[in-house]
């Protein structure tokens, strides 16, 4: 009698959790990294989503961006990671991310809005919908228009070289005792946009990686010897062995260089930190031989493959993805859009009390009708990044003085090869 | 009905006990089956099977990993390459010169090992053995200063390279005394050698501790009567030291070396930390090689790194090795004394 009790009681308990169990929300996980204040949009966004869908509960895990780097392809690669994740290396890992267009309410929404650059993260010939990009991003330069207007420099125009926006800073440099006239962000994406100015190709005839070319070592000796001139802060690029990131944002917020060379993304992160210590400007990009290209790029938000939710997963993206929440998005974060809709219906209310944002941000959508073809076709160039990486490895070395240029080409070109054998593999 | 417990240690050890009777019978009946020998086999089995999954899998699986290419991290996915990786990595033209080696960064990361272990294991073993025998004295405070030397063990090594960047980095506090005391500031971590020996004495700050820790047990084991009977022969205090303290010390300073050179080998990330492998390569050790190669670089090769990981893990089996021959030696010489 007591056992049929037992089990009994057993068996309603059973059914008790399985009830409970069916009510429980479906749990997603979000990778997120910030640069700003987005994090906190997203939060705030996603709180709206879950009111209005009590039966998905969308976990923000706010990361560092070292660990979207390093971390998430290692995750991806053996099969896992999370439902949904923000990603900069849009191209390299798309077999990974979720193909969204069975999934979402309106695929043809997703197409119009979206389409132009959904090449920028899936495989070559895939008509796959993988993400939205949360953000459209300009490579370019902001200068600390206080230190210069001290010094008593003139702010080089739009159509101002390298050299003359080296030369000019290093006499602010010089004048106000600062510690280097300017920084690049150590990162082969944002060297790219400057190569290509003068005259740099990455891609060859047949789509794979071309060799290291004139035009590309042009930029490179230059950006080599203002760092052994002491002109470029070599804490960002010497300081470091390979492919490691390393951004000048702080040096520039701190004062101690009047010019960056980094991109749209910072700016919601100056107007952050810098509040009304100085005033700044973005400049674009400074011109080479061919042209004054930034490199466009974004980040975006992509559904991973190896979720055991992707209906849910859609069901997020397409509240993320629709249009008034990218606008919101856009105006709390002060990113660029990346949604066509937006971008047509303009008139976006940019939610920043600094005078120095609004300037900047036009700045920023001027520079994106000044880029390169041969920049234009990176971000959906698969071999980008093996690129990228051999560019900031040797171009190091060769900074601390270890290597030649052209031992730092040829090393380069080995490289790329090798990646590209390696990956065939 | 068991009795119910009634004192604290009853009730802690209750449940011990309780599954001390559920296991015996099964226990029994294999010790009656097996003997004795299969006993000490059922006792072995947790301890194999932890080392197994944790040391002997991954080793294995490390091994097989460095005999495959490609970008996919499951095995499945990789294709067979036999030793290609190995041969890649030890091809060179002329082994001086890192540059005409095929991965030349694996044999800058080697010399650099090399250097940094021969500077730092020395250096190690030279504080270490001074802050010992300073410590072994009847000093004032020495409860505290014991205290003092072993607290940067305690930290996290992350934490220990924070903190000495911040120390030494262009707007740091070593930087601030200097130009408080009219003096140049200095760039530290740009320049290769001072961020070569910053690397080298910030791990010597930071492990020291433990190593002394050791050498003072060697030191307060030393008879006492030997220094008495060398006071009253009028012994001279160097004598004392070459003649009595280091050779008693010797199976100590055997373990510190030994142990000093694996963890030099292995050295990563208080150095990641405070130089990240720079300037240029100067501070890139062999750990971070490893690292950069498997998992954080966007030019990522997990089989090459599988493989440069095995030559440095057989590196340390010999130092192992060393240390064991050292350790039976010392044991030998105990056991006929």
């Amino acid at each position: 009698m007591k056992l049929a009790t037992s089990l009994a009681a057993l068996a309603v308990a059973g059914l008790g959790t399985a009830a409970l169990a069916q009510d429980d929300p479906v749990e997603l996980r979000m990778m997120w990294y910030s640069d700003g204040i987005e994090g906190e949009v997203m939060q705030d966004l996603l709180d709206r989503f879950e009111e209005q869908n009590p039966d998905i509960d969308v976990v923000l895990d706010n990361v560092a961006y070292q660990v979207i780097q390093e971390q998430l392809p290692i995750q991806l690669a053996s099969g896992q990671g999370p439902d949904i994740a923000r990603v900069t290396n849009l191209k390299e890992q798309a077999q990974h991310w979720l193909d969204l267009r069975e999934h979402v309410e309106d695929p043809a929404y997703w197409d119009e809005n979206f389409g132009n650059r959904f090449d920028w993260m899936r495989e070559d010939g895939s008509d796959a919908i993988p993400g939205f990009l949360t953000q459209l991003t300009m490579v370019g330069g902001f200068a600390n228009r206080t230190l210069f207007e001290q010094a008593g420099v003139e702010i080089p125009g739009d159509d101002a070289t390298w050299d003359e926006w080296v030369e000019a800073s290093d006499q602010v440099a010089q004048d106000q005792g600062l510690v280097a006239a300017f920084a690049v962000d150590r990162s082969g994406h944002r060297i790219s946009g400057p190569n290509v100015s003068y005259g740099g190709d990455y891609i060859g005839e047949d789509g794979m990686p071309a060799e290291i070319d004139d035009g590309t070592m042009e930029y490179v000796t230059k950006l080599v010897n203002w760092t052994k001139e002491g002109k470029q802060l070599p804490e960002i690029w010497v300081s470091a062995a390979g492919t490691t990131y390393r951004s000048g944002a702080d040096d520039f917020i701190n004062a101690q260089i009047p010019f960056l060379y980094s991109g749209s993304w910072q700016v919601a992160n100056l107007s952050t930190k810098i509040g009304d210590a100085f005033d700044w400007v973005a400049i674009g990009s400074p011109c080479g031989d061919v042209g004054c290209s930034g490199l466009a790029g974004g980040a975006a938000l992509v559904g991973i493959k190896y979720t055991d939710h992707p209906e849910e997963v859609a069901r997020v993206m397409d509240y993320l993805a629709s249009e008034e929440v990218v606008r919101e998005f856009s105006e709390r974060t002060l990113f660029l859009p990346a949604h066509q809709g937006v971008v047509e219906a303009g008139g976006l209310d940019f939610q920043s009390e600094d005078p120095n944002v609004p300037p900047a941000l036009e700045r920023f959508v001027q520079a994106s009708n000044e880029t390169l073809p041969a920049a234009d076709a990176l971000p959906a160039w698969k071999w980008a990044n093996a690129y990228y990486g051999a560019l900031v490895t040797r171009i190091s070395q060769a900074m601390a003085g270890e290597i030649t240029l052209e031992e730092a080409r040829e090393l380069m070109n080995r490289d790329i090869a090798d990646v590209v054998q390696n990956a065939s593999q | 009905m068991a009795a119910i417990p009634r004192t604290l240690g009853a009730i802690v050890t209750a449940p011990l006990t309780w599954i001390a009777r559920a296991i015996d019978p099964p226990l029994r009946w294999w010790q009656r089956l097996t003997g004795l020998n299969g006993m000490a086999a059922v006792f072995l089995l947790p301890n194999l099977a932890i080392f197994g999954v944790f040391v002997l899998f991954p080793l294995v699986l490390n091994v097989v990993y460095s005999m495959t290419a490609g970008t996919n991290i499951l095995l499945g996915d990789r294709s067979f390459v036999g030793l290609d990786q190995y041969q890649r990595l030890l091809t060179c033209e002329d082994y001086t010169q890192a540059i005409t080696c095929r991965e030349d960064m694996f044999w800058t990361a080697a010399g650099n090992t090399f250097f940094f272990v021969v500077l730092q294991v020395s250096m190690m073993i030279l504080v270490s053995t001074i802050t010992a025998l300073i410590l072994n004295r009847n000093i004032r405070g020495r409860g505290f200063f014991r205290a003092v030397f072993f607290f940067p063990v305690l930290l996290s090594p992350v934490v220990v390279g924070l903190i000495w960047r911040w120390i030494l980095q262009r707007q740091g506090l070593l930087n601030l005394i200097m130009v408080n005391l009219g003096m140049e500031p200095e760039v530290w971590l740009n320049d290769r050698a001072y961020a070569f020996t910053a690397t080298i004495g910030v791990s010597v700050w930071a492990h020291m501790g433990f190593y002394t820790l050791i050498l003072l047990a060697g030191l307060q084991a030393i008879p006492k009567d030997l220094y008495e009977a060398a006071e009253m022969d009028g012994t001279p205090p160097a004598r004392v030291f070459w003649r009595i303290t280091l050779p008693l010390l010797g199976p100590n300073l055997a373990v510190v070396l030994v142990l000093a050179l694996i963890r030099g080998v292995q050295i990563f990330d208080e150095v990641y930390v405070l130089t990240g492998g720079g300037p240029g390569t100067s501070t890139l050790y062999l750990t971070q090689y490893i690292y950069e190669v498997g998992f954080a670089s966007i030019l990522r090769n997990p089989g090459l790194a599988a493989a440069a990981s095995i030559l440095m893990g057989l590196v340390l089996v010999v130092l192992t090795l060393v240390q064991l021959g050292l350790s039976r030696r010392n044991e030998q010489r105990g056991s006929r004394q």
